[in-house]
């Protein structure tokens, strides 16, 4: 075992995610606290490494199967890191890999996970990680004993800034494991987000609808109140799950990060995943009959009036 | 192809959450509990892979889950062919490691070429049941998907990143998949089909020997987020409301009048 912390980088083959240096930045702290180094396995293509600069090393694995993001050649790829380097913590963000990756690596690689981790820090021999779960009402305190351990941490836990860093890491380079050529899975097209018919993220007000709005039908409410203002409607994930709005409306981690002058919240009750995209909103009002919604904590206005005596309401003055 | 769904009830975030006295863990006594959301997404995407192919759905939960009858017959009156009602292993335990190994220990006597269940649980403390289970299982996962398709070689999926982009991968059975959403909202299920059910009394209740299970955390403490800024709360009636709300989006010039 060592006193490292590793990172696993998030890109898509050309980029690496902001994400990566949220965590960068976490790990250059508790290594600092432990004793050790911040290190960053890049799975993929090498060059990405000159965009790691805020590593103190980079583990590089190079193969095709690792180009574009493949759960299957990345865990044996990550497992292959790990026995080499044997990390004190390995961090991975709680996006799409470290949802399906981190759980994976806690089997595989024999470590307790703490998932949703939105604060961590060394306590002695100890790690604490402080977990998100129910939606964010509550939080867990964790405990990761032992010699190794995993953590997928939420966006914007973290400042990216931290993980910044000027000039080339040091990069070692690990051999792909043999299982990369033998795959029970293979990427086939990777498409992009389509447009949609607006562009949410330059609207100067959003109006957005949650799982409060309990219908399909109800939807037509908020939009009168939309069309009345002149902007477009956005939605939290359940909507857009349930085929209420389309997908290009979605805020929130899975969907669009928006930062408009004011944005109206009406029955969102702030998960965590949402408030990853609206949360820079510079004026937030929100609207849920449940007084201890999540939303309130990072809304400026809130109230408890019901959605569908309010939104009537807000239509009628706003009309006159 | 034999297609088994893992359901799992968790706590109706509606509901005021209370912790237990020692507060390390929620109090559930007089929790109401539902469907875990992704999992009621799982389900509906298994049937339409059914409805596509032809497959087998068999929805698997376990005994220790309050009211996962009722789960279990919705889930047949929606169209699964079997239910079954897990008991062994670690039965209080709250650890989706302790869920995946009883779950692997019966997918071990009752094999299935592809699980489809939620890509979480609202309440997961050691990790997510997907990854989890497939590891145990030694088999292929992706999560965070949706869709899901048979083809002659086995399914394709369609996986889901942050900001929208979606891989689409081809996968070999047997598999693990974790739903984020189906294609298509869950299917409801008139309340006389799940009467239809029960009284057929379609589920079987199987006796699994867990795998060995996983290194968990420890939870030292649980509390609620301190609330370091609060909403100014806006009260009256909805007028009232409506009329304060028109006011300070006036003030930003973000409405006319």
């Amino acid at each position: 075992m060592t006193r490292n912390v590793l990172v696993l980088a998030e890109h898509d083959g050309k980029q690496i995610a902001e994400s990566t240096y949220e965590l960068i930045g976490a790990a250059r702290g508790l290594a600092a606290a432990m004793g050790g180094q911040a290190e960053v396995a890049l799975l993929g293509p090498r060059d990405l490494a000159g965009q790691l600069g805020g590593a103190d090393v980079v583990v590089s694995v190079e193969h095709q199967a690792l180009a574009q993001y493949l759960p299957q050649a990345c865990e044996l790829a990550l497992l292959a890191v790990l026995a080499q380097r044997s990390p004190r913590l390995v961090l991975m963000s709680s996006a799409t890999p470290g949802l399906d990756l981190g759980a994976a690596i806690s089997v595989h690689w024999q470590a307790p996970l703490a998932p949703n981790v939105a604060a961590i820090e060394v306590a002695g021999d100890t790690i604490v990680a402080t977990a998100q779960i129910l939606g964010g009402k509550i939080l867990a305190e964790l405990e990761l004993p032992g010699e190794r351990a995993v953590a997928t941490v939420t966006g914007g836990a973290f400042p990216a800034a931290a993980g910044r860093g000027e000039g080339p890491p040091e990069v070692v380079e690990i051999a792909p494991p043999a299982g990369l050529d033998d795959l029970a899975m293979s990427l086939a097209a990777v498409s992009e987000p389509q447009g949609g018919d607006v562009d949410i993220t330059t609207a100067e007000l959003l109006v957005s609808v949650g799982r409060g709005i309990e219908s399909q039908d109800n939807v037509e409410l908020v939009q009168e109140l939309g069309d009345v203002l002149g902007v477009p409607l956005s939605a939290s994930r359940p909507v857009v799950d349930a085929g209420w709005l389309p997908k290009s409306r979605q805020v929130g981690k899975s969907g669009l990060k928006v930062k408009p002058k004011a944005y109206l919240a009406f029955g969102i009750s702030g998960a965590p995943e949402h408030l990853e995209g609206m949360r820079d909103a510079e004026l937030i009002i929100a609207c849920n009959t449940d007084a201890t919604a999540p939303i309130f904590d990072i809304a400026h206005y809130g109230t408890t009036v019901d959605l569908f005596d309010l939104v009537p309401a807000l239509t009628e003055k706003l009309s006159q | 192809m034999r297609i088994v769904v893992p359901i799992k009830a968790v706590p109706d975030l509606v509901e005021e959450i209370e912790l237990t006295s020692d507060e390390t863990d929620i109090d559930r006594e007089f929790l109401k509990f539902v469907v875990s959301e992704w999992d009621a997404q799982a389900l509906e995407e298994a049937l339409l892979v059914k409805d596509a192919c032809g497959a087998e759905v068999v929805a698997v939960g376990l005994a220790s889950d309050p009211d996962i009858d009722q789960a279990l017959y919705t889930a047949i009156a929606k169209g699964a062919d079997a239910a079954v009602r897990l008991t062994g292993g670690a039965a209080d335990s709250v650890l989706t490691s302790d869920r995946a190994a009883l779950l692997a220990g019966y997918l071990a006597t009752e094999p299935a070429d592809l699980v489809i269940t939620g890509v979480q649980a609202s309440d997961d403390l050691d990790g997510q049941l997907p990854p989890m289970l497939a590891a145990y299982l030694r088999q292929p996962h992706v999560s965070v998907v949706v869709g899901v398709v048979a083809t002659a070689d086995g399914v394709t999926v369609r996986q889901e990143f942050a900001g929208g982009r979606v891989h689409e991968l081809a996968v070999r059975l047997p598999a693990v998949v974790g739903i984020q959403a189906a294609r298509q909202a869950p299917r409801y299920a008139p309340i006389t089909r799940i009467r239809q059910a029960m009284q057929a009394g379609g589920v079987r209740e199987v006796a699994a020997e867990p795998a060995p299970a996983g290194q968990a955390p420890a939870v030292r403490r649980m509390y609620r987020p301190e609330q370091t800024s609060h909403a100014q709360m806006l009260t009256g009636s909805a007028d009232d409301v409506a009329e304060a709300i028109a006011g300070l989006l006036r003030d930003r010039g973000l409405v006319k009048g």
